[in-house]
């Protein structure tokens, strides 16, 4: 790999539950602070599954304008409020030759769901007609159809010029979409992108979706402890919602200009399972071999990995596949490698997740703090890893893996390293 | 540098199924646009769109998994399944991780989802089906289609609006060049729901007209935005030396791309950024390794909104002064990233027979929007084709494809 342009971290912006910056992110997850509660935004009575882990987001906070609070779905303000942070994180000056070979790749797993939903029952008249009223449609719902939306409206707020993209690979979106926006700066396709994911599912067909399957927690009656990632008890995933961008840059261009390096990203991999669009083998193959090959990308050894920061999104099929997964790629080091679900925490975010995780691994190499899995308290034997439980672990960790896997059967993996000096 | 040829071609869309059906009606030239059957769209303002001709899913893919899918991702099987036997390719033969699929969508499953929706909201005690979280988000067709072929390498769903059907053949052959033998890229649409289209209604660039002899006229006076059509392209793109092994029959080589954005949001009036559009031909041109006089033919975006036309003959011509420009646009309908993937198609035709087809559905040309538009079918050998792309919101993607030697 070595015909490829080294690639780096130089900003980090999050907007998640428990609090809306990178700081407060940071500070939920290292206190251990759980921020999911009983859903708030819509009346969930219906619905066998209540309780979500929701941002208390404040989009003039967050610094957006009235027109693009107009125009752009919740999903696409917490991308606008991710990517000003990690811009403003990153020092970057963004001149006439900066925007040319700057682009945006945005992940998203469902997208425009919520303005969409909203408009649809105004249009349909809640439910009643097939042939919907569009004279009842507001001027942006094309935006709200097509996830587009997302990154276009980041390019349009900084004017960026480069390679554009939304990436909507269910829920591995949000490590695709910086895996796709690492190979674009390894080729030379672009300098810098703006690359991360944001979801906002928490309405109620989302809800009602993975109801149906059974996918998310029964579970409502102790919100604070309802996601609970590789314990014994687990019962489903509780929702979440929010977003985060990595500003990623090409080495000698971050190195150029004296900005802040967190990490260097190493490797992406990602493998389908070829086997069911919900459900799981037990052996985690295929996630083991896209965590393989990101290692391998790297030449980096399984016995280099300090931090394993899971999908651990708390099914029982999920996290006993992973846990069979990091056994196959790490083999015995796999015990000796502290691993956490910071969906304990925040929730699962469908397509932002993935990369709210990833801004966790560059703050764990940042700050040598492994954040913990919330709520575990019972083993499950199938289940007989390190999971970090309860409390925020102090470690020099130089070697962070990421996972994801998603409907469809995607299984994608990612590898932040500490810098190292150009070779 | 690995090398990434297109061995593989499976239409579905208004000019048919398959890609002989396909080429036999953009040679023919007769409009497959009508109004719309799929819904009675009396009380729309748009009332004309392009359909797929009657086909049976269930002649590619099992009831079962029929009823757990949208249109969409029927037309994604179908089309998938005519590029695998136009490649000839026993995938029993590859290795399922050196195998994949990376199909670009504007809108995932909208019938679908507007069927559950209506379950959900129409009763106090409504909810969706058990399908509808894996038949609604925009990786379903790429899910179930790794599912069923066993593609187990790097799989990608891309929404670019409508440019994201060319950036998949890119994200195709970046694959490829990192190892993966064979990708199949492309992306179908099925947007002609009540509620999908609602949607499309909002940005005004559709057009109302009941006649589908002049409803959509791009680069014309009469011009007044675009009829929107279902249906797409699946193409399987091979590393060069894995088809060269299986003596496979190559169309073209993907020989390169460029994206840009225009940094500004489509507003009406207001056509894009021409330095933008242009900048990604140049560079597209640049990283294949070709000059613009080597190009024989370029396909358009060809929208049919004045402004955004104005602004792509405009950067088409600082490009390539008058070479050859062909569009059925017009002819099939927009069908969004699927329509991408049909135009990359319709180009490598016109390599295989030497043939460029004539542009629809022109009428007077606008001022400003002259170019040196095919008008019939012409003989020509064609060794590099341009194929452009424009995303509603600023995306612009160019594509550069040329014959192979074998």
């Amino acid at each position: 790999m070595s015909q490829h342009r080294r690639v780096v971290v130089t900003g980090v912006g999050v907007v998640a539950p428990g609090g809306v910056t990178r700081a407060q992110f940071w500070d939920t997850l290292t206190a251990g602070r759980t921020a999911t509660r009983k859903i708030t935004f819509f009346d969930a009575a219906k619905f066998r599954s209540r309780v979500a882990a929701e941002a208390d987001f404040d989009p003039v906070a967050a610094g957006l304008t009235a027109q693009e609070i107009r125009r752009a779905d919740r999903y696409v303000q917490f991308g606008l409020a991710c990517a000003a942070e990690a811009l403003a994180d990153s020092g970057l000056v963004l001149d006439e030759q900066t925007l040319d070979n700057t682009g945006v790749v945005m992940g998203s797993a469902v997208g425009g769901t919520m303005a969409l939903e909203d408009e649809y029952v105004a249009v349909s008249n809640t439910g009643r007609e097939w042939l919907v009223d569009h004279t009842y449609a507001g001027p942006f719902l094309y935006q709200a159809l097509v996830p587009s939306s997302l990154a276009a409206d980041i390019a349009h707020r900084y004017g960026t010029h480069g390679p554009t993209q939304v990436v909507s690979t269910g829920c591995t979106s949000g490590i695709d979409a910086i895996g796709y926006a690492w190979h674009l700066v390894q080729d030379g396709e672009a300098d810098v992108i703006i690359a991360g994911a944001s979801d906002s599912p928490i309405s109620p067909v989302t809800v009602s979706s993975f109801d149906a399957i059974k996918a998310t927690t029964p579970e409502n009656d102790d919100p604070a402890h309802a996601s609970r990632p590789f314990d014994r008890t687990r019962k489903g995933f509780v929702m979440g919602e929010g977003g985060a961008v990595l500003i990623l840059e090409e080495l000698g261009h971050a190195l150029r200009r004296g900005a802040k390096v967190y990490c260097e990203v190493t490797g992406y991999a990602s493998r389908s399972n070829g086997f069911h669009m919900t459900g799981l083998r037990p052996d985690g193959l295929e996630m083991s071999e896209a965590i393989r090959v990101s290692l391998d990308q790297g030449r980096t050894n399984p016995t280099d990995v300090g931090y394993i920061c899971a999908h651990g999104s708390g099914t029982k099929q999920n996290d006993r596949h992973e846990t069979a997964a990091f056994k196959r790629a790490l083999g015995d080091h796999a015990y000796r490698t502290p691993v956490s679900s910071i969906k304990s925490m925040i929730g699962h975010s469908l397509g932002a997740i993935g990369a709210i995780e990833m801004a966790a691994c560059a703050l764990t190499i940042d700050n040598n703090v492994v954040p913990p899995t919330a709520n575990w308290s019972e083993r499950d034997p199938e289940c007989d890893l390190d999971y970090t439980p309860v409390t925020a672990r102090e470690k020099k960790v130089d070697v962070a893996l990421s996972v994801g896997s998603g409907f469809g059967g995607f299984q994608s993996a990612m590898v932040f390293s500490r810098l190292k000096e150009a070779a | 540098m690995t090398r990434a040829v297109i061995t593989g071609i499976g239409v579905v869309a208004p000019s048919g199924i398959g890609a002989d059906a396909h080429w036999k009606s953009v040679l023919d030239g007769a409009s497959k646009l009508g109004r719309i059957t799929r819904f009675d769209p009396s009380s729309y303002p748009v009332t004309l769109a392009g359909e797929v001709p009657e086909f049976d899913v269930e002649d590619y893919v099992t009831a079962r998994l029929k009823v757990a899918t949208d249109r969409w991702t029927w037309h994604g099987f179908a089309a998938t399944r005519e590029a695998l036997d136009d490649s000839g390719i026993d995938l029993s033969t590859v290795d399922p991780y050196d195998a994949a699929v990376a199909l670009a969508s504007s809108s995932g499953g909208n019938e679908f989802g507007q069927g559950e929706l209506q379950t959900l909201w129409a009763e106090p005690d409504g909810k969706v089906s058990v399908y509808q979280s894996i038949a609604w988000f925009y990786a379903a067709s790429v899910g179930q289609i790794s599912i069923l072929h066993q593609l187990k390498g790097q799989c990608s769903v891309l929404v670019a609006e409508t440019a994201g059907g060319l950036d998949s053949f890119a994200q195709a052959t970046r694959t490829i060049r990192r190892g993966t033998k064979v990708v199949l890229a492309g992306g179908t649409e099925a947007p002609l729901s009540p509620y999908a289209l609602t949607c499309q209604l909002s940005t005004r660039r559709l057009s109302t007209s009941a006649d589908p002899a002049t409803a959509y006229q791009p680069f014309s006076v009469g011009a007044q935005g675009y009829v929107a059509a279902e249906g797409g392209a699946v193409l399987l793109v091979e590393d060069l030396d894995h088809a060269r092994d299986r003596g496979a029959d190559v169309y073209g080589e993907v020989l390169g791309w460029a994206a840009t954005h225009d940094g500004r949001a489509t507003r009406p009036g207001d056509g894009g950024s021409a330095e933008q559009y242009e900048r990604a031909m140049r560079v597209a041109l640049e990283r294949a390794g070709r000059s613009a006089s080597d190009v024989d033919v370029v396909f358009p975006d060809a929208v049919g909104v004045p402004a955004a036309d104005l602004v792509e003959a405009t950067a088409i011509r600082a490009v390539f002064g008058d070479v050859p420009v062909t569009t059925q646009k017009a002819q099939l309908g927009r069908m969004y990233q699927g329509g991408a993937a049909v135009d990359v198609t319709t180009a490598l035709q016109a390599m295989r027979y030497d043939t460029l087809p004539a542009t629809h559905g022109l009428g007077d040309i606008a001022p400003g929007c002259e170019l040196n538009f095919v008008r019939e079918a012409t003989p020509r050998h064609v060794d590099v084709a341009v194929v452009n792309a424009r995303g509603y919101d600023g995306y612009n993607t160019s594509l550069v494809i040329g014959r192979y030697e074998g």
